[in-house]
């Protein structure tokens, strides 16, 4: 069964330990619109991610999940507290960090192929790593598609298109933005295990945002479940469930169902018959 | 009346690949069997009649191929009605100025006449052709560079944009015929101007263009550009220009369409030659078949530059999903 309480304070203790890749201390967020007003997206989040490790984020829209992941893109800086990654501050993108996005979003005018060499071709790699390209080309199923353009894919081919272009760089971490959102369900299901098959392949840490639960449970080794106003992580929960053979957890097990409803009551769902939370209305 | 459908492609024979032939044949019979009005100036010219007899003879040659040739033979069908069509205008044309003297021969004078305007003249009309081209050509070249600069750094950069867009809102839509007495005033030398004339409009058309393309690239584009290690700069050249390419080609498009009328205007000042240049001489020595000779000229010069351009752009902008076909 999961452990409860594995509450922030918790965590903190933990910050210097050395297998951790990304450390995140008292980072906060604020956006300003256009009228002056304040909306914080992150208040206070303190937060260390393990080399190896599949963290899942999950929340309701809004929570200020994805707003945390282009933080450590560097995408965006915090508001304040800072964000480190090897114990090096982030400060701007890198390829180290490696990001996918919910929208493939491939560069229309390139093929497959340069699609995913492009990583390679900025950073004036491609020669040497020209043979990556065919590996991850192959690792992601694309065989036979190198000459194809974008507009010529499926959603569900685009996506491992986008993926084998972040991990071409060989990322440190990588960063996935609800990546199977768009998919249908049975694609989704597959791309689950895909991604799981080139995490435990490539040993690349995962740092996902979802809105499945089941996703979350399914892939990671950890869930951050986090709520709405003021936004922060509720809890972070260990998922011991043993993996099966395709790496992810058996869908209908009774560890599984548990943990499912776990979240759910922490996230403020269960039990309330389809009623809106509270942070909705 | 024909009653064939013509929509449908057979495997070998298409009667649409024959329309050109019958229109032709129709108007080299209209030539031969109805005599030249006894009034008409030049009356025994038979130009356009060797016109038509080669034009018949290149039709039936290419029926021949669309039998055996299947990619072929739905292009020309596809075209054939055009094709008939255009020969028709010709036909009526012909019946109309010299055969019954409907119009002013003046003003509308016989295709033969038109015809033989490119023998007679056809060692000033190479000079001219070769003098505009060149024109054309140093302006068009100076404008595209110079537009595509500075619409990449109007488009790319806040500075440039804040101090040279209100100038180009300014400048740019003043006709370039407005600024000849001062590109005179400027420039050391006539021809000087002149180039800057096209340029100048060529210029406006780019910039334009280029920097909306380049402000329009979607946000995301550089931020998965960043996210794999790009610089600004790369980000620039691998993904900036890159996306804005449909916008730069339709600035082209629209550049060399205003460099045309440009040409023309920018021939008017100090020049001696040129088509611009002939068409007005021309016209003030009321040369009527010269200014339509020299009008044909501009005419085919503007088609083939625009297909050939049309043809490049297809191939560098394949990539994109339906791109339109001109």
């Amino acid at each position: 069964m999961a452990e409860r309480g594995n509450k922030m304070v918790a965590t903190l203790k933990n910050l210097e330990t050395s297998n951790d890749l990304i450390t995140a201390c008292n980072i906060s967020k604020e956006f300003i619109n256009t009228n002056g007003e304040k909306t914080i997206a992150l208040s206070n989040l303190n937060v260390e991610i393990h080399a190896g490790e599949f963290v899942c984020l999950i929340g309701p829209s809004g929570c200020g999940k994805s707003t945390f992941l282009r933080l450590i893109a560097g995408l965006t800086s915090p508001t304040t507290g800072e964000i480190k990654l090897d114990s090096q501050v982030i400060q701007e993108p890198g390829y180290e960090r490696g990001f996918v996005f919910q929208d493939p979003t491939l560069f229309p005018w390139l093929t497959v192929y340069d699609n995913i060499a492009y990583g390679l071709k900025i950073r004036h790699v491609f020669k040497e790593k020209k043979k990556d390209v065919d590996e991850f080309i192959n690792l992601v199923g694309l065989s036979g598609f190198e000459k194809s353009y974008p507009h010529q894919l499926s959603g569900g081919m685009a996506q491992r298109v986008s993926l084998a272009r972040a991990l071409v760089n060989h990322p440190k971490v990588l960063l996935l933005d609800e990546p199977l959102g768009a998919l249908d369900a049975f694609t989704r299901m597959n791309m689950q295990d895909e991604i799981l098959r080139i995490w435990k392949q490539r040993g690349t840490t995962m740092v996902m945002v979802t809105h499945d639960v089941d996703e979350a449970i399914y892939m990671s080794d950890r869930v951050f479940v986090m709520t709405h106003r003021p936004a922060k992580i509720e809890e972070i929960i260990n998922v011991n469930i043993g993996r099966g053979k395709s790496l992810g957890r058996q869908r209908d097990s009774v560890d599984f169902l548990n943990l499912r409803s776990q979240i759910l009551k922490i996230l403020d769902y269960a039990g309330k018959g389809g009623q809106t939370p509270e942070y909705f209305l | 009346m024909l009653k064939l459908e013509v929509n449908k492609i057979e495997p070998q024979f298409n009667f649409r690949a024959t329309i050109p032939t019958i229109a032709i044949t129709v108007a080299l019979l209209v030539d031969i069997l109805i005599p030249n009005n006894a009034n008409a100036k030049y009356r025994n010219l038979t130009n356009l009649r060797s016109v038509l007899i080669v034009g018949l003879v290149l039709t039936v040659i290419l029926f021949f191929v669309t039998l055996f040739n299947k990619s072929y033979r739905e292009k020309y069908s596809h075209k054939s009605w055009f094709v008939g069509a255009m020969i028709t205008f010709f036909n009526v044309l012909n019946i109309v100025t010299v055969k019954f003297m409907l119009l002013p021969q003046i003003y509308f004078p016989s295709l033969n006449r038109v015809l033989n305007v490119f023998i007679q003249d056809r060692k000033l009309l190479l000079t001219c052709m070769g003098s505009s081209f060149s024109l054309f050509l140093e302006g068009l070249v100076v404008g595209v560079i110079a537009g595509i600069i500075t619409g990449i750094m109007v488009g790319w950069s806040k500075n440039w944009n804040y101090w040279v867009n209100p100038l180009i809102r300014m400048l740019g839509p003043i006709p370039s015929s407005t600024w000849i007495p001062l590109a005179l005033v400027i420039f050391p030398t006539p021809r000087w101007a002149a180039i800057f004339l096209i340029a100048f409009g060529v210029w406006f058309q780019l910039t334009i263009l280029t920097s909306s393309g380049i402000q329009s690239v979607s946000k995301s584009y550089f931020e998965v550009s960043s996210t794999l290690g790009a610089t600004d700069s790369q980000n620039l050249f691998r993904i900036a220009i890159p996306d804005s390419l449909p916008s730069i080609f339709l600035g082209f498009f629209n550049a060399t369409c205003s460099s045309f009328v440009a040409l023309i205007a920018a021939e008017m000042i100090g020049s001696k030659s040129g088509i611009g240049w002939y068409i007005n001489w021309q016209k003030e020595m009321v040369a009527y078949p010269n200014v339509y000779a020299g009008l044909l000229i501009i005419a085919a010069f503007c088609y083939i530059f625009i297909t050939i351009q049309f043809k490049i752009r297809d191939k560098l902008l394949g990539w994109q999903k339906g791109v339109i076909k001109w």
